[in-house]
């Protein structure tokens, strides 16, 4: 079995298990020398682990089949052999540069590293060569950030570095692991037009994983989808995403949220909001450096005068990258952080509440549900005791049956179980069991019981997968429309406000730069921030 | 998924995979449980004895010897070979103890002078006093094991607590907190000890205080890293979002998902007090005199080099209790590792 000549990798019958258990089962692909390849797929899905193990860096895993670089089988070739290639001939970004840069040694420092490693360099050369890659990767100043620390540098910043540092051997191959998974949204479009700039420069290949769509779109050339463990369609981007042959491809492109939501109506504008803020300021106190941290501490503004209005029946968006203080403002309207300015659900302060007492009343009307669906619920509970421990604080007097009719009706409400008559059978099981969209369904059961008016959801979707992520927002808006309920919605997702959001906030380092009715804010955006953030999502 | 386990449920399971650890555990607890009744397996006084028609429970009550044909009032001595001899003829009879000797007893009647070594009559020899070295070591384990039980349970309790309300109110508690125990635990404990020996009448109860005050630090500080973990997690924001007060926050959620090495570290620290009790005793520090002990024996057995019964079956019995703990920590500690959930 020979390689096809023209291609750079060749991989044929690629199977991947862990202990027997299999999870990558067969699957064959190449990449042309120059050429942009997306892997695609789900969490789960076996992608990564495709990519990673062709250079062994899984570890415990079994691989069989054939991967030949340049007619050179990597699966066959000694641990020796296969250093000689790693980060020589095939390169690597990880997704989260943070944990994949050695914080200890600074930036210059790991990327003379490979230049003295692989192309034999001396140390002055090295740092020479080391500052112009980090020119050509757009970070300012690189003869200074080459002395950086990884911590000194901004998430951006740091995934330049990685790109740098990838690209100090000249790779033929490049093996890009999410690389703007962790990044902020309008930073995503920037590291990905670095690396299209620099493949072209280079004339190397890059084989991308990933799970966003709009990213393949704006990057691949060619695109191969898998499902778990198979590859169940590939072929180049245009026919792929026109003619997707597969249910599963087309499940996935079809996985942008719908709007199903009641529009705004005059008669609905002018109703009593349900959370008003006027003029909110939240900040935490920071220790101060020095003598003088020990007597006093210093102030971070996480969210300062900050207005919003939350009409009943409708979705308040909040949109911004991390740190724009989006979370906070969510914290503070469940009243959570202390804070300065006024914050009142369905009429009532939460600092009058605090002061007379009612504050245990008005949690009853303002219930979350946040992001991430495996620390937001506790792992020794079981699906009875979370789910029903609202009605312990605030409907005392249920008896147990009655408390388990509720917790099952919650359920059914939630679409976890289909007819209450099966409940029972699920409450006795524990979060460890359930799926990520399970255990978000299970986190909207438990804020849904208690009865409130307002939901604040904290990027409900975000750690979902896409196709997942439609269906808990089809949830949402179902049970607005049934309920009337109110969402304030944190996130950082354009598709998630386009779908739900009746209003929109735009934050940035803690100030609302923009307000207004979903369609004017994105689509005639006042401020340049909103239009860059509504452009990185296009 | 027809069975659903809990989190601890699933570490049972992987602690009962480990045959090394569980069987460790088995035999532990068959030699605590069997050490309770000790009284029934090694004692100088019969169980039960049937003399002229008349039955009588010297285990649990005293008689005087004139019952049993005697010349005096006082407590009968059953080893005596006339009452031995009194209680055994005609249809007289006596079930006494696998092992004749309590911890207390001397044996006038040994062939050779203290310390002996193991005859028919004292399976593993006498102390230098003439007391049977295998009664007093089943006592002076029970002794131990029971100590150190009690201190563990103490110690944690102290420590989940001090730990607890360190983690979860952090700030300025905390920083109190964390001062005290630095002062706290800089005080020179063995001085302590041995000014408290000297100044009140030595006891076990006054050691398991003054080892009590010292031996909960350490385990303060992991319930306090955990709870400090925990507090922030979502999972606990949500339940303040449903207004539960702090102490029902602390009592259902944090506290259950904190105490992974609290339990990680229960035979180790067992194994630790077992130690301590030891070497408190070797150096006369410990359990009052005359209360079975094995470190006192470990000092006897140092004296009497040549009396190697002492030493080598104390050494024995220490090496075995604290290897089984040591075997049943190291299989707890891997059920419980995070990294090992799904296996």
């Amino acid at each position: 079995m020979s390689a096809p000549m023209n291609a750079l990798l060749d991989v044929r019958g690629l199977r991947v298990a862990f202990g027997g258990n299999a999870v990558v089962h067969g699957i064959d692909f190449s990449i042309h020398a120059g050429e942009k390849l997306a892997l695609v797929g789900e969490s789960g899905s076996g992608k990564t682990v495709s990519a990673l193990s062709l250079l062994r860096l899984v570890h415990n895993a079994e691989v069989s089949g054939s991967a030949f670089l340049q007619g050179r089988d990597l699966l066959k070739m000694s641990e020796h052999q296969l250093r000689g290639v790693r980060g020589d001939e095939v390169a690597i970004i990880f997704q989260e540069p943070m944990t994949a840069l050695n914080p200890l040694y600074t930036v210059g420092d790991q990327i003379g590293e490979v230049l003295q490693l692989k192309k034999g360099l001396s140390v002055a050369q090295a740092r020479a060569a080391t500052v112009e890659l980090l020119a050509s990767t757009g970070i300012p100043e690189p003869a200074r950030r080459a002395g950086a620390f990884p911590h000194q540098l901004s998430g951006g910043q740091r995934q330049r570095a990685m790109i740098a540092m990838a690209l100090a051997s000249q790779p033929k191959l490049l093996l890009a692991d999410e690389p703007t998974t962790a990044l902020d949204v309008s930073l995503r479009g920037q590291i990905l037009d670095l690396l299209s700039d620099l493949q072209r420069q280079h004339g190397m290949a890059v084989l991308l994983i990933t799970h966003d769509l709009n990213l393949v779109r704006r990057f691949a050339d060619r695109v191969a989808v898998m499902e778990r463990g198979h590859l169940v369609e590939q072929g180049t981007v245009t026919d792929v995403f026109a003619e997707p042959a597969h249910a599963y491809t087309r499940k996935l492109l079809a996985s942008k949220p719908d709007r199903q939501v009641v529009e705004v109506t005059d008669r609905t504008a002018d109703a009593v909001p349900v959370l008003q803020a006027r003029a909110l300021r939240v900040s935490y106190p920071v220790p101060l450096p020095g003598l003088k941290g020990w007597f006093r501490k210093g102030e971070y503004v996480a969210v300062q005068g900050a207005d919003m209005d939350l009409l009943p029946g409708q979705t308040l968006g909040v949109i911004g990258e991390s740190g724009s203080g989006k979370s906070t403002l969510a914290l503070a309207a469940l009243g959570l952080l202390p804070h300065q300015g006024r914050l009142s659900v369905t009429g009532t302060d939460w600092r009058q509440a605090a002061q007379n007492g009612s504050a245990r009343a008005l949690r009853q009307r303002i219930q979350v549900v946040f992001q991430d669906p495996f620390s937001s619920l506790s792992p020794r509970m079981t699906v009875e005791q979370i789910v029903g421990e609202g009605l312990l604080v605030h409907e005392p007097s249920l008896n147990e049956a009655q408390r388990r009719e509720r917790v099952v009706t919650a359920l059914a409400d939630v679409g976890l179980i289909q007819n209450p008559a099966q409940g029972g059978d699920w409450l006795q099981r524990y979060p460890h069991e359930f799926s990520g969209g399970q255990r978000q369904r299970l986190a909207i059961a438990r804020a849904l019981i208690v009865g409130p008016q307002v939901l604040v959801l904290d990027e409900p979707t975000s750690a979902l997968d896409v196709t997942v992520q439609k269906q808990v927002l089809a949830l949402l808006q179902r049970l607005q429309r049934e309920r009337g309920l109110s969402y304030l919605l944190i996130t950082h997702d354009v598709d998630v406000i386009c779908a739900m959001a009746h209003t929109v906030l735009v934050m940035k380092d803690g100030l609302v730069l923009e307000h207004g009715t979903v369609d004017q804010v994105l689509q005639s955006p006042g401020h340049p921030y909103t239009r860059a953030l509504v452009q990185a999502a296009a | 998924m027809t069975t659903s386990r809990s989190p601890s449920g699933r570490a049972w399971q992987r602690f009962r995979r480990n045959r090394l650890g569980y069987w460790s555990l088995v035999l532990f607890c068959v030699l605590v449980v069997s050490s309770l009744f000790a009284e029934v397996l090694s004692n100088d006084r019969p169980l039960i004895v049937r003399y002229e028609g008349q039955t009588y429970f010297p285990l649990v009550k005293d008689y005087p010897e004139t019952v049993f044909g005697g010349d005096f009032e006082t407590t009968t001595d059953y080893l005596d070979p006339f009452i031995r001899e009194q209680i055994t003829r005609g249809n007289n009879w006596a079930v006494y103890a696998p092992n004749t000797y309590g911890p207390k007893t001397l044996n006038y009647f040994a062939e050779s002078p203290n310390p002996s070594p193991p005859t028919r009559a004292n399976w593993l020899g006498t102390d230098d006093r003439g007391r049977d070295l295998l009664a007093q070591l089943i006592y002076g384990f029970r002794v131990s094991v029971l100590f150190a039980l009690a201190l563990t349970v103490v110690g944690v309790l102290l420590g989940v607590i001090t730990g607890a309300i360190q983690g979860f109110f952090g700030g300025k508690t905390d920083l109190a907190f964390q001062r005290f125990i630095e002062v706290w635990g800089s005080m020179p404990e063995l001085y302590l000890l041995i000014i408290f020996s000297a100044v009140f009448a030595p006891s076990i109860s006054l050691l398991l205080v003054l080892l009590s005050l010292f031996g909960w630090m350490g385990l303060s500080d992991y319930v306090r890293a955990e709870f400090l973990r925990n507090r922030q997690l979502d999972y606990v924001r949500a339940a303040r979002a449903l207004g539960l007060s702090n102490g029902q926050i602390i009592w259902r959620h944090v506290l259950p998902n904190s105490l992974t090495p609290v339990v990680t570290f229960l035979p180790f620290r067992m194994s630790a007090a077992i130690l301590a009790l030891t070497s408190l005793d070797f150096l006369g520090l410990g359990v009052p005199p005359g209360t079975p002990s094995l470190g006192e024996l470990l000092s006897q057995g140092k004296n009497n080099i040549d009396a190697w019964w002492i030493s080598m079956s104390t050494f024995a019995v220490l090496v075995i209790t604290l290897l089984l703990l040591t075997f049943m920590g190291d299989a707890l500690r891997d059920a419980l590792d995070p990294r090992k959930q799904d296996a």
